[in-house]
């Protein structure tokens, strides 16, 4: 019972980093009707930045997240500005171009980054990578906790944005109506621009968030971009409530699931759950709570 | 009438090229473009004529290509075996496949189809007891020769072009068209787009699966990584018919003849005569091969044919207004 308990709390710890990745990767799915099959590249180059900041500067992965996050945020509106916006204007016999297109522009990034470091296995070491404390008889690993709390912060910032401000009121309109949300003077190509990059600074925190505790090499967003997207679909695409879940759900059934059956199988699991919803549940977790 | 002796003649040029040229390393290139005009082709049938994009033809490849492969070591039987069963098993997995990813539209399709083939490669890592997990299936080949392959490639590239030409000439093939234009006009026509969708698959499931055995009967080894891979399978099979042209009879040969030589060129650092750097860039060089290709030429080159034509062309070319054969 208290192994079980462990895991559920590091099951829930994890997901709430998964969550908000989760979250980017809804935002662009809600506001442009695609996947984004480069989010976890994405992801990727945030963790080389904050390792770069690591290595050279010697800065915290905490407060390379100030550096890592505009970045990405401007990388992600470069990308939807040249690349993915022009799509739209072409016709072809294939519609999903757009999702094709992200996957380009992931092998690009991936094959990027190795140019530059090489494709060895890196890490952050800091002096609390490791440490834990206990509540009862429950370890808690600190930089998950952080990872955890940030995690929670910037979704609450998130939300604010989304339900409070006028910007992000009109991403909303965006999401729902694109051709009402323009009639209305909506400026909807810059809103895509920003929705993507909102999303690209959402990987990036969750990504350098996983920095500390996690290993880093070229490879590494491909196996988050999977993540990504089972967790918009678990929780019901365009949701942002539902993305929360489907990220909580992942992470518990990901640990539960490597430390009852088998650890090998670890990354499948999600992949199982992901076609069960699909079939029984095609509108997601959001289902069950009509938000 | 001129693009049939054109036909004839490249049909012509490909069962003399090895009589013609005796270097195997060209043969090897030319077996594996004939490979991928198979895979290609299948995909082109299932995605370019009947609508459903699917990221997951790797499921295919990968269950043919261990098909062969488990021949030998779980069976005790040749790998050739792999041939006859191969397209089979690959279609007992697209039927259950379809079942479970035809209830699903638009990008949950794509998605489905990616995480079956994901599902897939994992199990294959892991049940080390039947696939031999990471380490592989490593056979040995019969024949030293590349001729025998290189016929046999060429065999399976016309035979596969071939039905799929007579299936789009026939009555199914108007109903994947139709399917793939409107699937809620014609489920109101009357076509069961259930069905018709599933015997698209099943048609490009076999002959996926007839590519995979063949793959591991030609390379004598494969590992799970490597034909479940979801880069260097299943996007390539879309790469593959959208740079020749999707939903076009010729698309996918062409598509599939240039990403090889291209992807080869990179390889080798243009025959060596570029810096040793470019060889390195190989998967970069893919990368950007995918986006200039979305980007710029969405019809693929059979289908862009009159726009890149007309780059040299004086006279203004007019599109016609019916492109495909």
């Amino acid at each position: 019972m208290e192994m079980f308990i462990q895991m559920l709390v590091a099951g829930i710890l994890i997901g709430g980093v998964y969550a908000l990745i989760g979250l980017g990767m809804t935002l662009i799915m809600g506001v442009m009707r695609i996947i984004n099959l480069a989010h976890g590249q994405l992801m990727m180059v945030a963790m080389y930045i904050t390792f770069a900041l690591f290595q050279f500067f010697d800065l915290d992965p905490y407060f390379a997240l100030l550096v890592a996050m505009p970045c990405l945020f401007l990388l992600g509106v470069v990308i939807q500005k040249y690349f993915l916006n022009p799509l739209l204007k072409i016709d072809s016999v294939i519609p999903q171009n757009q999702i094709l297109m992200t996957v380009g522009i992931g092998i690009v990034l991936t094959e990027t980054i190795r140019f530059i470091f090489r494709s060895d296995y890196k890490s952050v070491k800091t002096s609390y990578s490791t440490a834990t404390f206990m509540i009862g008889n429950i370890s808690w690993n600190v930089p998950m906790f952080v990872a955890f709390g940030l995690a929670v912060l910037l979704t609450t910032g998130l939300f604010f944005f989304l339900l409070k401000t006028d910007t992000g009121r009109s991403v909303r309109a965006t999401a729902q109506n694109k051709d009402a949300a323009m009639i209305l003077g909506i400026n909807a190509e810059w809103i895509t621009q920003l929705t993507y990059g909102l999303g690209a600074a959402m990987a990036a925190a969750g990504g350098t968030l996983l920095l500390p505790i996690y290993y880093l090499f070229p490879d590494v967003g491909g196996q988050f971009t999977l993540k990504a997207f089972v967790i918009t679909v678990l929780g019901g695409m365009g949701s942002t409530v539902g993305a929360i879940m489907g990220g909580l759900v992942l992470g518990v059934a990901e640990t539960l699931g490597a430390t009852y059956i088998s650890m090998d199988l670890k990354d499948a699991f999600g992949m199982v759950i992901f076609v069960l919803v699909l079939v029984f549940m095609p509108g997601g977790l959001k289902t069950l709570t009509k938000v | 009438m001129k693009s049939k002796y054109a036909i004839i003649a490249a049909i012509a040029l490909l069962v003399l090229f090895p009589l013609m040229v005796g270097s195997d390393y060209y043969r090897h290139i030319f077996i594996i473009a004939l490979m991928w005009v198979v895979i290609g082709s299948s995909w082109n049938l299932l995605a370019g004529y009947t609508g459903q994009i699917s990221f997951g033809h790797a499921i295919f490849f990968g269950v043919g290509a261990y098909t062969a492969g488990i021949c030998t070591t779980q069976l005790g039987i040749s790998a050739w075996w792999g041939m006859l069963l191969g397209g089979p098993v690959a279609m007992v997995f697209g039927f259950l496949m379809g079942s479970i990813c035809f209830r699903l539209r638009g990008s949950y399709f794509n998605l489905a189809t990616l995480a079956i083939a994901e599902i897939l490669r994992l199990v294959a890592k892991s049940w080390t007891s039947f696939t031999e997990g990471m380490m592989g299936i490593l056979t040995i080949q019969t024949f030293r020769s590349k001729v025998p392959y290189y016929f046999l490639a060429l065999g399976l590239a016309g035979l596969c072009v071939f039905t799929i030409y007579k299936i789009m000439k026939s009555k199914w093939g108007f109903y994947f068209v139709a399917i793939r234009e409107d699937q809620d006009a014609a489920e109101a026509l009357g076509i069961s787009s259930f069905r018709y969708k599933t015997y698209s698959l099943l048609v490009s499931s076999f002959f996926t699966g007839l590519a995979g055995a063949f793959y591991m009967n030609y390379m004598g080894f494969i590992d799970p990584d490597v034909v479940f891979s979801l880069y260097y399978i299943s996007i390539m099979a879309i790469l593959v018919a959208i740079l020749g042209g999707a939903g076009l009879i010729w698309g996918p040969p062409v598509g599939a003849f240039i990403m090889v030589l291209l992807q080869e060129l990179f390889r080798s650092a243009f025959f060596g005569m570029a810096p040793k750097w470019v060889s390195n860039a190989h998967a970069m060089a893919f990368g950007i091969l995918v986006i200039v290709v979305i980007r710029y030429m969405a019809n693929g080159i059979v289908g862009d044919w009159p726009k890149i034509h007309g780059l040299w062309a004086r006279e203004k070319v007019i599109p016609s207004a019916t492109s495909g054969n």
